[in-house]
Order: structure tokens, then C-alpha cells, then sequence
């Protein structure tokens, strides 16, 4: 498979090994009563699918899926006949909480774009988690979701992976133990953000300079700490460097614990990126948008990296131009991860019908893709790119409980995300309207669930 | 699979006769479940006889004549080609790259006097794309230019109606509306507000009934007061792209007072006040998935929008995810809005029949019925679902190419690995 164990834990860089993450999550499951959704279509996105199923909840994780589920006394029971079930949906690019609606200048807090090196600035330190959109991605059962900067830089900074819950604060919403990420982004933006400012980078050539010579920093810095947490190690003295923001981000994704999230179109420039990976030691989780990886799926799958992309989106700029609705049929084939992701406000309420217009066109092409498998594109597979698959993502005994109930296949226009559980607690629930949350910007005001 | 053997049989088929010559837009499609807006509704299988571009016959039973050619299309779906609005369609190719806008102007001499027209592009590659989406005609709209920020441009300028059909002219109807924008982006192109651009539009409509002045307050060239004249005698329909509900009710008292025929684009919060825009007889051009908040205009956007807004009585017309590439996902969006709430045939209709009848043009196109332009897609299964496709589109009864460039990309690259 195309990634390998995902990391549990996300050491602060270089904090000392027993000082705690700073920002700590503060997310708590909310307790509910252990729940079976019985008779129902399972899509577990392990491959298979299961009619006529149970699935099975627990505090808060899934204790069991299957045709011969006991269901105790006492569990709450919800009838899924003729409803399907599926994996909590994971949005592996989103912008919700950085660039929130309304769209006002006061709120456009994704792109720190007067610089194209911002290693150094975290999204979760822009998250407004009174944007509406979190209550309508809930609504389309979206239940974690990658925050990431804006692509306006060569470093964005890094992304912040969030439960999709109801929250007054980012912390209460930071999916616990998640891997930290880095936005990096090639191309048309960065070089047309700062090239059209008489500044670099102005060339596709310039992006990757910087690229470089940011790397040859951060492996300099790695060493200084290095070098002083050996000499500390020893018990002899020595004096701690001074910390870098940026080049501790940086020199965390030299270390392998913090994932590289890569804006990137051109298959071309994949591929350049790839390289600057192999120079440095770094590895690439996932290229993101990447409308033209069909062209070098191959590659894509020898180096174990996903794709996280679209299927109707292309042709708005020069890098988009060859973007088809084939892309992850084709890479699917290939063995590579994708993932279809929304990087908009209104796509994330509807990532199913994208996977769905990605199948149809797969089938189209003469790709055969069951939808056993393509479930995962919008569950398991950015669960992988986000690094928490080991706990989300699938229908499997002893994760976590994010399960959604459609009131029909989850690939058809007509379904409706009818429950949405995160960790167990039902936080959507379409037959109790009056109980969906609604964020302190709706409230008097007549902004609608959806 | 199915419909990779519906295709080949299609094609092979099509291949008996020519496509160029009148006789190829005369055959028959058997073996069809007839779904349409209008008189012959749902026919499981019906027959369809096409005579030399026109629907000749449809339904239960229509008499094939001998010797002419037959597309079998084996219980699948044909609908009515679906007629897309608020597209940009022939008039940009790369939304970044200005050489290829061509639906503004930053003239400073004209706004409503822009007609699209002129810039067709019957080369673009985003015809075929639409096309593959069932897509056979398509409002094109003007656009605001912004760059000049000084520049005061009351009116986009004129929409003009597009034939997708494969070939050298693809302008279908020109001058099929005035656009007009309000809201917080139409108010910062007339006097910063709300107020002072529905002031000053009063001021230019009740100017318009005399003759043009040069030195007319509102600084309106003559060709724009030329190119408004037909819209306040209500011969020409002004589209209002509009959000809020507060500005939806200030489009019903201008259409009212000026005797204009309106049509409202956008229209997020028109749920708010569907009672009065049914009553006022205005018909609404909207997309569905239009329900975010995203400025203070629109508040209330909701996926209800369009079940609401039909049940109230409005006409709706459903649109794609943006006016070039996402054109296609129009029929989607009515599956959406079925979703929601809106009946499976007002979800075909709302992009069929009603964007017809909107503009006019309803006794030629948007439904399967005697007399009318054959404008056909057969599918390989429910034509809203994103899981179907189309097997085969015809416009004015000529099959057009099943290919995009896209889809040509695609098979270049999809060969599987060994």
C-alpha cells in the first residue's frame, strides 16, 4: 500500500522528548450511548461491502461490523433498511475556519502571503471555528478535515487536522495525536503572487531554488540541534541554539514526522518536486490538486505518494488546463492513493457525488472501479494523507466510531448524509432538525443548515 | 459495460449513414424510455422519429417508415439535450488567461451595448466538455470587467443563446437579454450602494422612454440607450443577478414600474419571498449548491432554495458550478436540488424545458415534442445521477462526437501498467 505506518504521535520539533506538543488538543468525545445501525448496506472501505449489515458503537469506537452482530440490551437501535453506511468523510484540503464565510477581508486569514517562505505559521492559528461552512460540511458527513494555508507560498506553513465537532476554541477541534503538516505549493501561484511584485520567485525555476536553498537551512539547523541534544544527552554542557520557527518546521519534515502536503498541477513539476525530495532525504505525502498526475501515475506509485485532487475541476488557470475527470480512475489503477478532495466551501458538502463523477468517468475510460473500493477515496485514503488511518477512516473493530447513515447509496445525487457520528456522538441528525448545531454567526441570523 | 455495447452499436449505427448529408438527421430512436417535460412526459418504451433535424413523432406508438435508419437505444434514457444559463460558454478558454475572456468589456463608451455575439468561439474545448454532459444549448452572459475601478458600468451587456452542436456557427440567438447585476458587487459599479445604484437605474429607465441627449445626467452613450430600449417595453428580458431577499423585492418594484421583463439570477435568499416572486410571474435562474453564506448578501442561501421557490410556483432554471469547465455539472445540481425536496421531473424540467421558456424559446427547444428541434441525449441511466452519462447526443438531429479533449488525454494515459 501506498503509505506505510502512520505516525501516532507529533513531537514538537525539537522540544525535548517529555516536553508536551504546545497547542495541545483539548478534544473530548462527547459520551453518548452505545448505538447499532442495523439492516443496512455497509460500505467499510476496507473493500468490501456488507447487506444487510450491523454496525456496532461503543464508547465511542467500533466494536463490530458484520451480518451476525449481537446487539446488546440496552444499545440505542436505528433501522438502516434500504439506508447505507460508510466511514465518517475526510476532506484532506480544506480551507474552512482560514478562509471562512462570510468572505470578508476582516476574515481572510489562509494565505500570509508577504513572503514566500512562511514555514513558520500555523493555520490552526487562523481557525475561526464559527464558520458556518463547519455546520454544512457536517451536513454533507464530513467528520475530519485538513485545514491547510493558502498556496500563495512556496512554504504556506502547516495544516492543522481537525474533528469536525461544534467549538468555541481550534484546540477543542484538534484531532488528538494527528500529525502536523506542511503546505508547500509549486507553480502559478507562488511565482505570480511574488514575480508580479518584482520579487522571487518569478519563474517556475525560482520556485524550486527556493525550494532548495530552504532545504539546505533546515538541515543545517537540524544539525545544530542535533549536535546540541548529543552533547546534552552526554550531561555535557551545552548551550541550546536559538529556535526558528520555519526551519523547525522544516527540519520536522527532514526527521520524517511531519508530512509534506504539495500543491502542485504539472505532472512535470511532480516529478522536479519529487527530486528535491530525494536530494534533501524528505519524502512527499501527497500532491494536492494534482489535475495532472495521470501522466505519471507510475511514478507516483513507485514513490508511495497519494493524490489528493478533484474530478470536475479544471481549465481555470494554465496549470489546470489539462485537468480531466479521469485523473483518479486512472491513478487508482496505477496502485497509487487517491484521494478527491474539496479545497472549497461548497464541495465539501458533497464529496460523494465527486467521487461519483470520478467513477462514472474511470468507467468511461474503461477503468472498472468498484464502489467497494472508491468509498475509500473519501475516507480511508485522506485518512492516510493526514496521517491518522490508523485510528479513522474504516469501518474496522477498535477505531474510531465516524460513521455516516445516507438515506441511500452514498454515490447518488439524491443521498442525504441523514446521521453523521463523530467518536460515537451523533452530531447531524437530519430527523432532528431542532438538535443541529448551529455556530454563534447563524444564530439570529437566517443563515440555513443547508 | 453496458453502455461501452450501447455506444458500439451507436456508433456502428451512425457509421451507415453520414452525418453530413440531411438523411442522417432522419431516423429513428426505438427502444427508448422517453423522459421529457411537455405533452409526451414518460413513455417507456417509445419510438422517437427525427425528420431532417425536427422531432417528426414521439411515444408509445409512432409508425417507423420503412428503410430509414434505426438507433437502438435499448431502454435507456432520452432526454430533451439539456439547455444550460448563466454559461460563458465559446467565451473563455483559461479563466487566467485574459486573452481568452471575451464575455467584457472595460469600454468606457459602452455596458449595455456589449453583445456577446461577436466573440464566439465554436473552437473551444470547453463545447465538447459541456456537451459530454448532454448539454446541446447555452445562455452565454456577459461579465462585469472590473480592472478600472473609476469606470461606472450600470449593465453587463447582452446575452446571446448558443447551439453546442459541432461546427463553424454556433450563435443560435443573439440579443436574448440585457444583464444587470445588483447586490454588493452591482453597487460598488454604480455610486458605492444599493441605494444610489437602484436610484440612478430609475433615473436611466425613465430616461430611456425619450430620446438620447448627449449631455444626459447618467453619462449613457447612445448605443447603450439603443441597446436598452427593448428592454423597458419588455421586448427584450432583463436577467438581475441578485442575492438578498431586500433586493429581490426592489427588481419586483422596478420590473413593475418600468414595465420590464425580469428574470432573476442567483437569487440565494428567493425563498424568503418565493410568495411574491411567484405572484409577480418572474422566473429564477439559480444554482442549488449556491448555500453558502459567503457575504452579507446572502445570508439565507439554502439547498432548499429550488424545491421552495417551485412550490411557491416560480419557474426555475438550473444552472452548472460556473459559467465555462463546471457547466456540465448542471444536471447534478438539479439531482441536488431533488434531494432536497424539488420533484424528479421539475429537476429535468429546470434544465430543459424552463430555461426555455425563460428565454423565449420554448416552441423550438427544450422538450421532446412534434415540431421541435431534435435536441437529443440518450443515457445509460438516470440523467441526473453523476454515475450516468450520456451514450449519445444529437443537436438539430445530427450525433455529435462522444470525445472531448479531455477524455482524448485520458485514454492517451490510461493504458494500464503489466
Amino acid at each position: 500500500m501506498p503509505l506505510g505506518a502512520a505516525p501516532t504521535e507529533t513531537p514538537a520539533l525539537p522540544a525535548k522528548a517529555a516536553a508536551p506538543a504546545p497547542y495541545p488538543s483539548t478534544y473530548r468525545a462527547r459520551p453518548e450511548p452505545d448505538t447499532a445501525i442495523v439492516n443496512a448496506s455497509i460500505l467499510t472501505a476496507t473493500g468490501t461491502r456488507i447487506d444487510n449489515g450491523t454496525i456496532l458503537m461503543a464508547q465511542g469506537r467500533i466494536v463490530a461490523v458484520g451480518r451476525d452482530v449481537a446487539v446488546p440490551a440496552g444499545a440505542r437501535t436505528i433501522d438502516g433498511t434500504g439506508k447505507w453506511v460508510t466511514p465518517g468523510i475526510i476532506d484532506s484540503h480544506s480551507h474552512l475556519g482560514v478562509f471562512p464565510a462570510p468572505g470578508v477581508d476582516g476574515h481572510a486569514d489562509g494565505n500570509e502571503n508577504i513572503d514566500p517562505y512562511t514555514a513558520h505559521v500555523w493555520a490552526e492559528h487562523s481557525v475561526w471555528p464559527q464558520d458556518p461552512v463547519f455546520t454544512k460540511a457536517r451536513a454533507g458527513g464530513v467528520t475530519s478535515l485538513l485545514v491547510l494555508p493558502g498556496s500563495a507560498n512556496l512554504f504556506g506553513g502547516r495544516g492543522v487536522t481537525l474533528r469536525n465537532v461544534p467549538a468555541v476554541t481550534v484546540q477543542q477541534m484538534k484531532f488528538p495525536g494527528a500529525p502536523a503538516t506542511l503546505k508547500m505549493a509549486c507553480g502559478e501561484n507562488p511565482k505570480g503572487r511574488y514575480g508580479s511584485r518584482g520579487r522571487a520567485p518569478a519563474t517556475r525555476m525560482g520556485n524550486v531554488a527556493g525550494f532548495r536553498r530552504s532545504w539546505i537551512d533546515a538541515a543545517e539547523y537540524a544539525r545544530k540541534w542535533d549536535a546540541y541534544e548529543r552533547k546534552r544527552a552526554k550531561g555535557e554542557p551545552a548551550e541550546a541554539p536559538k529556535r526558528d520557527l520555519g526551519l523547525e518546521t522544516l527540519a520536522g519534515v527532514l526527521k520524517g514526522e511531519i508530512l509534506v502536503q504539495n500543491h502542485c498541477y504539472r505532472a512535470d513539476e511532480m516529478a522536479v518536486m519529487l527530486d528535491v525530495g530525494h536530494e534533501f532525504g524528505y519524502r512527499t505525502t501527497a500532491f494536492h490538486h494534482a489535475v495532472e498526475a495521470y501522466k505519471i501515475a507510475d511514478l507516483l506509485a513507485t514513490e508511495q505518494t497519494c493524490v489528493a485532487t478533484w474530478a470536475t475541476r479544471w481549465g481555470f488557470k494554465m496549470e489546470a488546463f489539462d485537468g480531466i475527470e479521469e485523473n483518479g480512475a486512472i491513478l487508482a489503477s496505477h496502485g497509487v492513493c487517491v484521494a478527491i478532495h474539496s479545497d472549497e466551501q461548497r464541495l465539501i458538502q458533497r464529496l460523494n457525488v465527486e467521487a461519483a463523477v470520478a467513477l462514472a468517468a474511470g468507467r468511461r475510460a474503461g477503468i472498472a472501479i468498484a464502489q467497494e473500493e472508491a468509498i475509500k477515496w473519501i475516507t480511508l485514503n485522506p485518512a492516510r494523507i493526514m496521517g491518522i488511518a490508523d485510528r479513522t477512516g474504516s469501518l474496522e473493530p477498535g477505531k474510531l466510531a465516524d460513521v455516516v447513515l445516507w438515506s441511500r447509496n452514498p454515490f447518488s445525487v439524491y443521498a442525504v448524509a441523514e446521521k453523521v457520528f463523530i467518536e460515537g456522538a451523533l452530531v447531524h441528525d437530519t430527523e432532528s432538525p431542532g438538535s443541529i448545531y448551529r455556530s454563534d454567526f447563524e444564530v439570529g441570523q437566517p443563515v440555513g443548515v443547508e | 459495460m453496458k453502455s461501452n455495447r450501447l455506444a458500439l452499436v451507436l456508433g456502428a449505427l451512425l457509421g451507415l449513414a453520414s452525418p453530413q448529408t440531411a438523411a442522417a438527421q432522419t431516423f429513428a430512436i426505438t427502444n427508448a424510455h422517453i423522459l421529457t417535460p411537455g405533452p409526451v412526459g414518460e413513455v417507456e418504451q417509445g419510438t422517437i422519429l427525427v425528420r431532417d433535424g425536427r422531432i417528426g413523432a414521439a411515444g408509445r406508438d409512432v409508425a417507423v417508415p420503412s428503410g430509414i435508419a434505426i438507433v437502438d437505444a435499448r431502454g435507456g434514457y432520452v432526454t430533451p439535450g439539456l439547455f444550460a444559463v448563466n454559461t460563458a460558454l465559446g467565451l473563455v478558454e483559461v479563466s487566467s488567461v485574459d486573452g481568452t475572456l471575451d464575455a467584457r468589456t472595460a469600454s468606457l463608451r459602452i455596458s449595455a451595448a456589449f453583445d456577446v455575439q461577436y466573440g464566439l468561439n465554436p473552437a473551444s474545448t470547453l463545447l465538447p466538455v459541456a456537451r459530454l454532459g448532454g448539454i446541446t444549448r447555452a445562455v452565454v452572459m456577459p461579465d462585469h470587467d472590473d480592472s478600472n475601478k473609476e469606470r461606472e458600468a450600470p449593465f453587463a451587456g447582452k446575452a446571446a443563446l448558443i447551439s453546442l452542436g459541432e461546427g463553424g456557427n454556433i450563435l443560435y440567438r443573439a440579443g436574448t437579454a440585457m444583464v444587470l447585476e445588483l447586490g454588493e458587487d452591482g453597487a460598488a459599479r454604480l455610486g458605492g450602494s444599493r441605494a444610489s445604484q437602484l436610484g440612478q437605474l430609475r433615473e436611466i429607465f425613465a430616461g430611456l422612454k425619450g430620446r438620447w441627449t448627449q449631455d444626459n445626467a447618467w453619462g449613457l452613450s447612445e448605443a447603450d440607450h439603443r441597446a436598452l430600449a427593448p428592454v423597458v417595453g419588455g421586448r427584450m428580458p432583463l436577467v438581475v443577478i441578485v442575492h438578498r431577499a431586500a433586493d429581490i423585492r426592489q427588481v419586483l418594484g422596478l420590473a413593475r414600474d418600468f414595465r420590464i421583463k425580469v428574470i432573476l439570477s442567483g437569487a440565494e435568499e428567493g425563498w424568503q419571498v418565493a410568495d411574491e416572486i411567484a405572484a409577480a410571474g418572474v422566473p429564477v435562474l439559480l444554482n442549488p449548491t449556491s448555500n453558502i453564506p459567503s457575504s452579507f448578501d446572502l445570508l439565507g442561501a439554502s439547498l432548499r432554495n429550488a424545491a421552495i421557490l417551485h412550490r411557491a410556483g416560480v419557474v426555475i432554471a438550473i444552472s452548472g458550478n460556473d459559467a465555462g469547465h463546471r457547466v456540465r455539472d448542471m444536471r447534478y445540481n438539479a439531482g441536488l436540488a431533488v434531494s432536497r425536496g424539488l420533484p424528479q421531473a421539475a429537476g429535468l424540467e429546470a434544465i430543459t424545458l424552463a430555461p426555455a421558456r425563460i428565454f423565449g424559446v420554448a416552441d423550438q427547444l427544450g422538450s421532446i415534442e412534434p415540431g421541435k428541434v431534435a435536441d437529443l441525449a440518450i443515457w445509460d441511466g438516470d440523467p441526473l445521477e453523476a454515475l450516468s452519462e450520456p451514450v449519445a447526443v444529437y443537436v438539430s438531429g445530427k450525433a455529435q462526437p462522444m470525445e472531448s479533449r479531455g477524455t482524448q488525454l485520458g485514454q492517451r494515459y490510461a493504458k494500464r501498467p503489466d
